[in-house]
């Protein structure tokens, strides 16, 4: 198995000159990120698209990823003819800080040599995209035709377009919110005790070990996965039938399919994900709250904003619920902001971004065109 | 005019170019891509159907997918220069309280509706002694969405109780613009500017 922290060959390198400030109060030196980039940049920067990653994703939105080997994590969405339309537009995913591909995480070496781990500064979801402004910077893009995101990726979009307004002429935002609520925060938590409580975490400082806490990271993931899919489209897949068995073993192997699933997706996750960054993202997410950031108001966040926005739900999404977009939709006529809505309907929870929609199709193509 | 239904054609040519515009019930959002493309206006619509609100972004139009019954409280004074409502006021569950909040929200109103006291449906009711099913109330008492119908002698003193001023009136029957005179017994569809 190959160490956790190498980082992965593929992707270009932006170094960010000048220490990045972060909300805490500190500072990052040498702070770096990767990315990927397709189709061709227009003389006048005027085509380029930044699409932002969720929790565990990574700037291989569209080329097979290094580790894994699998395609694209949005590979259907965004490409040549695809909505998001490569031939046409430049677009732009970057690995955000604290993540453990390439960009600047806690598996990165501090400037003494060493792996920061715990010694990474806690980041939140405005740090991440203050980096992703500095790497615009670095590209000469000056104003995106749009930025795009996901889940966590949405919250990236929404925080741009709050704190940066001129950087975005379209802001689209998926299956996401303008805050973490208390569901929200416990679910991570627990997921974030499931690695801290693995002995071989060692209080973040397990990466010149033999084992890393792959086991605590594991469970985080089998917990968060669940919250990503709905109880319909577990029963669906799964419902109560076993695994590779007849009868119930009387034991506490994986006797039930959604037992065995839940397990794989966990070991898999091991081997892509650090577990510190895990940490780090889930702690930015929870931390996260636009209105907080603007003085209580969310309206207050997007006043006078000249961006297009628009917003998607999914019906089935028990994690980020239609009532959240609503929230910022609501927040956003408030402050007289060009804004789109629509909850689309499917069965496979938060996830459902991620799969094949044909309306979320249309409506991705229609509004970033 | 590009094929607009006679009423949102009437409503078009007189809504002033560069306004801003609300268009609640907007559908496929026929009406807000003429106001866009020929008078430069700032549309936004509001639609309940999540199909309709779809194809509404799917063309470039800002149209939010929501329930005018609730969803127009979160809309500022005076944020638009024209609030639209199109053969969506006997739709509400308050006609009057959806009323004030367009009167709320802009500065002037259109609003559109079909005419219950218009000769046919009132023969219907009266020969028949059942629910009008007409052509332009065409479907039946149980699966109508029409929870409130409203004529227009109705509306106007639905205008005058609620202190709103009624600036022009068309009228409408078999797809056609037709005189004032007798509008209660003629007009199939008719459409209100108001302003408070």
């Amino acid at each position: 198995m190959p160490p956790m922290n190498a980082a992965p060959p593929a992707s270009p390198v932006y170094r960010i000159s000048q220490p990045l400030p972060l909300d805490s109060g500190q500072v990052l030196e040498n702070c770096e990120i990767a990315y990927e980039t397709y189709g061709t940049l227009a003389p006048d920067a005027s085509n380029a698209v930044l699409v932002c990653h969720a929790l565990t994703g990574d700037q291989y939105l569209a080329s097979p990823h290094p580790i894994t080997g699998k395609p694209g994590w949005w590979e259907r969405m965004v490409g040549p003819g695809k909505p998001i339309d490569t031939n046409r537009h430049f677009v732009i995913c970057a690995n955000v800080i604290g993540s453990c591909m390439g960009s600047s995480g806690p598996a990165s070496l501090a400037p003494d040599g060493q792996p920061y781990a715990m010694r990474f500064p806690v980041i939140t979801i405005r740090d991440m995209v203050r980096g992703l402004v500095a790497l615009l910077d670095g590209l000469g893009i000056e104003r995106l035709h749009a930025v795009v995101g996901g889940s966590m990726g949405g919250m990236q979009a929404l925080s741009l377009a709050a704190n940066w307004p001129d950087r975005a002429a379209r802001v689209l935002v998926i299956a996401s919110t303008a805050r973490h609520s208390a569901q929200n925060i416990a679910f991570h938590e627990v997921g974030r005790q499931a690695i801290m409580a693995d002995p071989a975490w060692a209080e973040g400082d397990y990466y010149a070990a033999q084992a890393k806490p792959d086991n605590g990271l594991a469970v985080a993931r089998m917990a968060a996965h669940i919250t990503y899919l709905s109880e319909a489209g577990l029963t669906e897949k799964f419902g109560r039938r076993l695994q590779d068995r007849d009868a119930k073993s009387f034991g506490f192997d994986a006797d039930f399919q959604v037992e065995s699933y839940l397990r794989y997706q966990g070991s898999g996750f091991t081997r892509r994900f650090d577990a510190n960054s895990y940490l780090y993202i889930t702690r930015a997410m929870d931390y996260f709250d636009i209105a907080e950031e603007h003085g209580g108001k969310l309206a207050d966040a997007f006043g006078g904003t000249q961006a297009r926005f628009c917003l998607v739900s999914f019906d089935t999404d028990w994690l980020y619920p239609t009532a959240e977009s609503r929230h910022i939709v609501h927040a956003l006529n408030a402050a007289g902001a060009k804004v789109s809505f629509v909850e689309l309907s499917a069965p496979h929870g938060h996830d459902s971004f991620l799969l094949e929609h044909d309306q979320l199709d249309r409506v991705v193509k229609g509004f970033v065109e | 005019m590009t094929g607009l239904r006679p009423d949102l054609a009437a409503i078009a040519a007189h809504v002033a170019p560069g306004s801003r515009v609300l268009d609640i019930g907007c559908g496929d959002g026929a009406l807000m891509a003429v106001l866009e493309a020929q008078s430069g206006c700032d549309a936004r619509g509001m639609e309940l159907d999540g199909a309709l609100v779809e194809r509404c972004v799917s063309r470039g139009l800002s149209v939010v997918q929501g329930d005018a019954n609730l969803d127009l409280a979160n809309y500022p004074d005076k944020a638009f220069d024209y609030a639209i409502l199109s053969q969506t006021l006997q739709t509400a569950t308050r006609p009057d309280l959806m009323l004030d909040e367009l009167l709320r929200v802009g500065r002037r109103a259109f609003v559109s509706f079909p005419n219950f006291a218009h000769w046919r449906t009132r023969l219907a009711l009266l020969l028949g002694g059942r629910m009008p099913v007409t052509r332009a109330l065409p479907v039946s008492w149980y699966e109508t969405q029409n929870i409130h119908h409203v004529t227009v002698e109705d509306f106007r003193e639905l205008a005058r109780l609620k202190g709103a001023k009624v600036e022009r009136a068309w009228f409408f029957s078999n797809e056609k613009q037709i005189g004032a005179p007798a509008a209660n017994w003629r007009a199939e569809f008719a459409v209100f500017k108001l302003s408070r």
